[in-house]
């Protein structure tokens, strides 16, 4: 490619940065100083495009190390990569996590979302903006940062050598936000049932040191990979098959199926994906998994990888999880150092490793072929299907894509077998379930609890709903549905959460008492869409903006008055957004208005508040 | 124009509207419709483009899909059973009409008018206060002219000036969902940028935020008139290649500068000599 760069040179720590990542440039074609030898031949080609997948990490180095990209910054990339710079530039800015405008080093992430607000978040940021100013420059509000047993929360992050996150949990309200270092709780504080010996995939959760490989071993570990080496390829996929497995992530496909078309496939090389790209608004499942028990991820994503033919796998982490992050790769470097990953594992002749590639704050990413671009080093929009992930997904192989808490569930399959573990929960959801609570509850935290217990065994788990009275419950996030404080015995399983008109989505219990502005809800629902739309498709680009216009027009009329045309409105969008809009974000963005409207009675002209 | 043979390909029955088509292996649902003479309104399909399937205004209702599909990228499926106006897809394509009109100026976008009265689209039910995308018009070259508050950001001039023709790669999308925009990198004027002026995204844009300089100022000055505009194909004088020209003149002078589309060399693309260089044509009586 004949690339034109803008002749802006990084400074000295930025150029520092990027080397630091990509290696010392080999040449003067990529960035290096001009050397005879560089006069007689020309670098480019696939060999010099071929690693624009280290964008993204590029980018990262950057951003860690200065704080924001510059132009020179942004040009060294591009040189060392062989990047357009429109295009680098269009990736560096699809992210909320990076800015290409000077800005502190410091900057903290005050979440303002849907479990943080039912908890004060507006009381937070209304003292945070009185000791920081307004938001944009050294503060700054995010969306769900997965943070919900603590809310309300906030994160800080900081720019330097050796880049620092702090995470504040639980922080008080109307009194100013004391920013203080302080240690983060463990991550079994997340787990209100941690210790009790019928959990199956929290089991290790606070007994077994997250750091320790001997302790995980000690915990039961490694077995499942032992009976998958004894089993081979085909028997695994045959196990989870026959345990009912579907995906956890939200989507509910079942994940033995979605193994063996991978498989099978001719093309190589297979690739395993594990999206641990949580974001949905009201989950941290999946932290707490990485956080409390790393290793289990790096020998699900293993035996993942055996049964399905993948030399190699990708973990895609939020770019919000810094204590997950140190967690996995100490592990990753611990299980390779031990002959867990890497070159024949084991002795049995298969070889598999692991690299993590962090999101940079983009709640689209989550989506299975959105995820394959951002990797890719291009802007995190899903790609149309067909084709799917399994023909053509990550750099166009067959790739099979699972969330962290689907994957850690092959572990008890293997290690209990099959039959045992679809004996647990009903015959269409089988197996236990993390449900991540939130909201007005006593106890908030991850629980687990076999599919068929009912939403109402759950609350009193969790101690009930504080408040008054128990308003509503999110099911499934953002991208979910409410259920009324009368529907409490609906069945916490795929098909039980369906024929009430909800869903079960990542498992995420939201729960609202009559405390909460219900109104005030939807608006940051609506506002969390518009943000996190990637703006590809019209249904979902325009159609998140007029929902969110629509809510603030009703909002802002007195108790009572007639909305209907508004009430149209958002139901005529809402309807094209979710036929119409490529994936999954548009087409689920109007279902908890539209049940918020149907089946709560929000807006009705009788909800007078 | 000799026309390269393909090579003989299987045929697939479909259903559209209830009428039976038989199509070859590998055409689009737009296709299919094409052949049936079924209307869909498209407007980011380019038709030497690699379908980018983002405006969804084509969308259809496939038997057995629960979404959707746009008609413009999906391919023919053996006994699919295609609806081109079902209430369902009539109703996305109205509202996605609506969304667009109430955010974008679709005032030089061929048939827009036309399919809004079609699906009774009513951009305007959204409020005066309604979000738009309207921005100043970036005027940086004497070539042409970037009028964003048109855009509907179909990624056909990205994808012109990037792998799918060009290989300039000077612009790209920039910014996430509503704000996403064209752009250069850091917004730099296309003087500053890997432009090479080959027009090849004006060639391409569909609702004219892209425009020959000499066309913006007519339209300004109020005296463009497409009505009176006379088509000429010929072939570019400048270099050996053979490029086809659609010279378009209105009161004897060449206004703009287009390609015909199923040229089988050039695909409707030039260079800046063929697109841009025909000012010498006209300077030579008043300048000579």
């Amino acid at each position: 490619m004949d690339l034109r760069f803008r002749d802006v040179e990084p400074t000295p720590e930025e150029r520092a940065a990027i080397d630091a990542v990509l290696g010392p440039p080999p040449s003067a074609w990529e960035g290096g100083a001009r050397t005879e030898a560089d006069l007689r031949f020309a670098s480019g080609g696939h060999a010099a495009r071929e690693r624009r997948d280290q964008l993204l990490p590029a980018l990262h180095a950057v951003n860690d190390r200065i704080g924001w990209i510059s132009e020179g910054a942004l040009d060294h990339i591009c040189r060392r990569l062989t990047v357009p710079p429109a295009e680098a530039y269009g990736v560096a800015t699809f992210y909320s996590l990076f800015s290409v405008k000077p800005r502190p080093k410091r900057v903290l992430h005050v979440c303002t979302d849907l479990a943080c607000q039912a908890r004060g978040a507006d009381a937070v940021r209304r003292s945070v903006e009185e000791q920081y100013g307004p938001p944009g420059v050294s503060w700054t509000p995010s969306p769900c940062l997965g943070l919900c047993e603590r809310a309300p929360a906030a994160l800080a992050l900081e720019a330097g050598e050796t880049p620092k996150a702090a995470v504040y949990g639980d922080l008080p309200h109307d009194e100013p936000v004391d920013l203080t270092e302080r240690d983060e709780p463990a991550a079994e504080a997340a787990v209100p049932q941690a210790g009790d010996p019928s959990l199956v995939l929290l089991r290790r959760i606070g007994r077994a040191d997250p750091a320790s490989l001997d302790d995980y071993r000690a915990n039961g570990g490694y077995a499942a990979l032992r009976r998958a080496f004894d089993l081979g390829p085909a028997g695994v996929i045959r196990e989870v098959l026959e345990s009912g497995l579907v995906g956890r992530g939200g989507a509910a496909f079942p994940t033995g199926r979605k193994w063996e078309a991978t498989a099978r496939q001719p093309d190589h090389p297979h690739y395993l994906v594990c999206n641990a790209d949580e974001s949905e608004p009201g989950t941290f499942k999946d932290r707490v998994i990485m956080e409390g028990d790393p290793y289990a991820l790096v020998e699900a994503m293993t035996v993942a990888a055996y049964a399905v033919g993948c030399p190699k796998g990708f973990i895609y982490l939020r770019g919000e999880y810094p204590r997950a992050l140190r967690r996995l790769e100490l592990a990753i470097a611990t299980a390779r150092s031990r002959g867990f990953l890497g070159d024949d594992i084991l002795g049995h002749g298969f070889s598999f490793d692991i690299e993590i590639r962090r999101g940079a704050g983009a709640y689209i990413c989550g989506e299975e072929t959105a995820i394959f671009n951002s990797i890719e080093g291009h802007r995190g929009e899903p790609r149309t299907k067909p084709p799917f992930p399994v023909e053509k997904g990550l750099f166009g192989k067959p790739t099979v894509v699972n969330n962290v808490e689907t994957l850690v569930n092959v572990l008890p399959i293997l290690t209990m077998g099959a039959p045992a573990y679809a004996a647990v929960g009903t015959p269409s959801s089988t197996g236990t379930k993390l449900f991540c609570l939130s909201g007005s509850v006593h106890r908030p935290g991850i629980y687990e609890l076999p599919f068929g217990a009912t939403l109402r065994d759950l609350l009193e788990l969790a101690g009930g709903a504080t408040g008054g009275g128990l308003r509503a419950v999110l099911l499934g996030g953002a991208a979910g549905a409410f259920v009324r404080a009368d529907e409490l015995d609906v069945p916490l399983t795929f098909e039980g959460t369906r024929a009430a008109g909800a869903t079960l989505g990542s498992g995420v219990v939201l729960v609202l008492d009559d405390t909460v502005d219900m109104a005030r809800i939807l608006l940051r629902i609506a506002e969390f869409f518009r943000d996190e739309s990637c703006g590809q498709c019209v249904p979902c680009r325009v159609g998140t903006v007029r929902q969110e216009e629509a809510l603030h027009r009703i909002s802002r009329r007195p108790p009572g008055a007639d909305s209907a045309d508004d009430l149209t409105l958002l139901r005529d969008v809402g309807r094209a957004m979710r036929d119409a809009s490529i994936c999954g974000l548009g087409q689920t963005a109007w279902n908890a208005v539209e049940s918020a409207i149907d089946r709560l009675g929000v807006f009705s002209p009788s909800e007078a508040k | 124009m000799t026309v390269p043979l393909q090579p003989p390909r299987r045929l697939l029955e479909i259903t559209v509207d209830g009428e039976a088509v038989r199509v070859p292996e590998g055409s689009t649902i737009l296709d299919a419709c094409t052949a049936t003479g079924t209307g869909v309104p498209t407007l980011c399909y380019g038709d030497t483009l690699t379908p980018k399937n983002a405006c969804r205004v084509c969308v259809v209702e496939v038997e057995g899909s629960r979404t959707l599909v746009p008609a413009c990228s999906r391919k023919a499926e053996a006994g699919m059973v295609v609806g081109t106006s079902t209430e369902r897809a009539e109703h996305s394509r109205k509202v996605v009409l609506e969304l667009l009109a109430s955010s974008v100026d679709l005032s030089t976008t061929p048939r827009a008018a036309e399919w809004i009265e079609e699906y009774g689209a009513r951009p305007e039910r959204f409020g005066p206060d309604a979000a738009t995308v309207e921005q100043p018009v970036k005027v940086d070259n004497d070539l042409y002219v970037r009028d964003y508050n048109k855009c509907i950001l179909c990624y056909k001039c990205v994808d012109a000036c990037g792998d799918q023709w060009q290989n300039s790669f000077a612009i790209a999308v920039a910014g996430r969902g509503f704000d996403a925009t064209i752009s250069t990198e850091h917004d730099a004027p296309l003087t500053d940028s890997a432009c090479v002026y080959c027009g090849n995204c004006v060639e391409v844009c569909p609702t004219g935020a892209l425009s020959f300089k000499s066309e913006f100022d007519m339209r300004t000055a109020g005296t463009w008139n497409e009505a009176e505009q006379t088509r000429t194909t010929t072939i570019c004088s400048y270099c050996g290649v053979g490029c086809n020209l659609t010279l378009h003149v209105q009161e004897n002078r060449i206004v703009k500068v287009t390609s015909p589309h199923d040229n089988p060399v050039t695909h409707g693309n030039l260079c800046i000599k063929g697109r841009f260089g025909f000012q010498h044509v006209q300077n030579v009586a008043s300048d000579g």
